[in-house]
């Protein structure tokens, strides 16, 4: 991952100093990172850590839960987008994310992945049909869905409704993709193939994945955030950030080390 | 030698906790089947009584008839009159409750913030504790000279009338089942939504209100049923001519209003009071079809959610 290279891709996410508080309740402090384009960020820790409130931070959604505040600066490809002409809903479309349970919208294949698309005011049929393929092949599902697009989203699987909500993520062309914690709810198999879906995700976009598994962590990312908060009255803080290989192997921080050892967690 | 032991004290458990679950199993299915009982009792009654005008005048005489002279020697005991001045109102009703209703239940569910959604849904509730006798009278206080002078007619007692005060009491049906049915949609929907770059109301009219829609149609349906029962009302308001319309401006009689006004003027026993009994019967037939479709649609919703 060379400079030059980051210079001409989108995607490209950088904190300075972000901390979050819930009224009078600081949840995070002081989170400074750089998350790279293309290619998969992990947030692991323990829970209650913060990872999904920071995770929510880089699409705004926690600006749809009233008392949250956040503070710092968070820029997407050199734009803040906490600033004042930053439209929050436009930069969800840039920003996806997949959830901790699958949650399609109740309607067909098709109308669950050409959501976004149509309300960006896609309208044309072709244009349409192109994007909920590409999607869907992108999210690994097109073999398993492409006879049966105009069936029901909740008659798939647990697996394919996560890969359908990943595809509609997709579906809007985003630059970073966010997932929370999903594969959580899915059995072994399903895990697996949304984890390789992920895997061959990061050629398109940027995806930033919080999860609770370190093996999972170690097998899909390619830098690695550790997170902790070490007692209930401190915010929560990110103890190291690195790559992957090099935090698994050789960790930097001896709190880093006893979590992905399993001395606690 | 500890497993056999165990086992025996899980028999022995068992044993008092079957015999308290199917004491409670029963109670719950006697009253299960008293519902049932009643209901079909209440049917029976009607149709015992009904006996005789189905026999001396005859089912399809009366459901066709259009003429409604009951005291007159020759008495024409036609119910189209009175169906039809029902089904103006109810329908009328309808049209002028279902929008704000459906406006309102919106709002409460999606946008209104903590204090502002329990005020506005003590106060829906509040209008269903209202008796209406009390809105038939702020009927003919308010709505009756408002229709009399605003559409130029004789008295102001018309279908409409009776339809306007209607809408506001079977506004807090509605807006009460359709705000639970839109709450019932899971907020993880309403996420994913807002996280493809939808605004708040673009997820409301995309995808929570669809999602609801059976909910939504359900509280419609019971809205409805309880505006073709209501009886006082629309007696005091829609001036009780029981001659098929033509317009909303004409005064009607609805089979409740009918039913009430002359239950109390026939004689025991009489072919007249039978033929009430059987207006009766129509309109409990009417109205348990109304209900058990609603029901049936509530079920199909929530079936889908389990899925």
């Amino acid at each position: 991952m060379t400079e030059s290279r980051e210079q001409n891709v989108t995607g490209v996410f950088e904190l300075e100093n972000v901390s979050v508080t819930y009224g009078s309740e600081v949840a995070i402090a002081g989170v400074s990172m750089h998350i790279p384009p293309r290619a998969v960020t992990a947030l692991i820790g323990p829970s209650g850590c913060g990872k999904s409130t920071l995770l929510r931070c880089l699409n705004r959604m926690n600006d749809e839960i009233g008392s949250a505040k956040v503070r710092g600066r968070i820029t997407l490809d050199g734009a803040d987008i906490y600033a004042k002409e930053m439209d929050p809903v436009e930069l969800r479309t840039r920003v996806g994310q997949v959830f901790q349970k699958p949650n399609p919208f109740p309607m067909t294949i098709y109308d669950n992945v050409a959501y976004g698309p149509r309300t960006q005011g896609t309208r044309r049929r072709s244009e349409l049909d192109e994007v909920v393929e590409r999607s869907l092949k992108r999210a690994a599902l097109w073999g398993e869905v492409k006879k049966d697009l105009k069936k029901h989203a909740f008659e798939l699987s647990g697996g394919q409704q996560q890969r359908l909500c990943i595809a509609r993520a997709l579906a809007t062309q985003p630059e970073v993709v966010l997932m929370d914690e999903p594969a959580s709810s899915l059995d072994p198999i399903s895990t697996q193939q949304v984890e390789d879906t992920i895997a061959e995700l990061k050629e398109y976009v940027t995806i930033v994945i919080v999860t609770h598994n370190m093996q999972q962590a170690a097998r899909i990312s390619d830098l690695t955030a550790f997170m902790l908060r070490e007692s209930m009255e401190e915010p929560a803080q990110l103890v190291e950030v690195g790559e992957t290989r090099v935090m698994f192997t050789n960790p930097g921080d001896k709190r880093t080390e006893a979590y992905i050892t399993g001395r606690f967690g | 030698m500890t497993a056999p032991a165990i086992r025996r004290q899980r028999v022995g458990r068992s044993v008092t906790s079957r015999a308290a679950d199917s004491i409670v199993r029963r109670l719950i299915s006697l009253n299960g089947w008293a519902a049932i009982v009643i209901l079909a009792a209440i049917f029976l009654f009607l149709a015992v009584n009904a006996r005789r005008a189905l026999e001396e005048v005859g089912f399809w005489v009366m459901s066709l008839g259009t003429e409604w002279y009951p005291t007159i020697p020759t008495p024409r005991f036609g119910f189209l009159p009175l169906l039809s001045g029902s089904v103006l109102v109810t329908a009328t009703a309808l049209v002028l409750c279902v929008p704000v209703s459906l406006a309102a239940a919106i709002f409460i569910s999606e946008f209104a913030g903590g204090r502002v959604k329990e005020v506005t849904k003590s106060i829906i509730e509040f209008m269903a504790a209202i008796p209406s006798v009390v809105y038939g009278l702020i009927g003919i206080a308010v709505v009756v000279p408002w229709v009399r002078a605003t559409f130029d007619t004789d008295s102001g007692l018309t279908a409409l009338s009776g339809a306007i005060v209607l809408a506001f009491m079977i506004a807090p049906t509605i807006v009460s089942i359709s705000e639970d049915a839109l709450h019932a949609v899971p907020n993880s929907l309403r996420q994913g939504s807002l996280a493809l770059g939808n605004t708040r109301w673009e997820t409301t009219y995309k995808v929570v209100v669809p999602s609801a829609s059976s909910g939504i149609l359900a509280a419609v349906m019971l809205g409805m049923g309880r505006a073709i029962g209501e009886t006082m009302a629309v007696l005091m308001l829609t001036g009780n001519a029981a001659v098929i319309p033509d317009s909303l401006f004409d005064s009607v009689r609805t089979i409740t209003g009918t039913i009430a006004a002359e239950m109390g003027n026939v004689v025991q026993g009489g072919l007249h009071q039978s033929v009430l009994f059987t207006l009766g019967l129509v309109l409990f037939s009417i109205t348990f079809l109304i209900n058990l479709v609603a029901d049936l649609v509530l079920e199909k919703q929530r079936r889908r959610w389990q899925r």
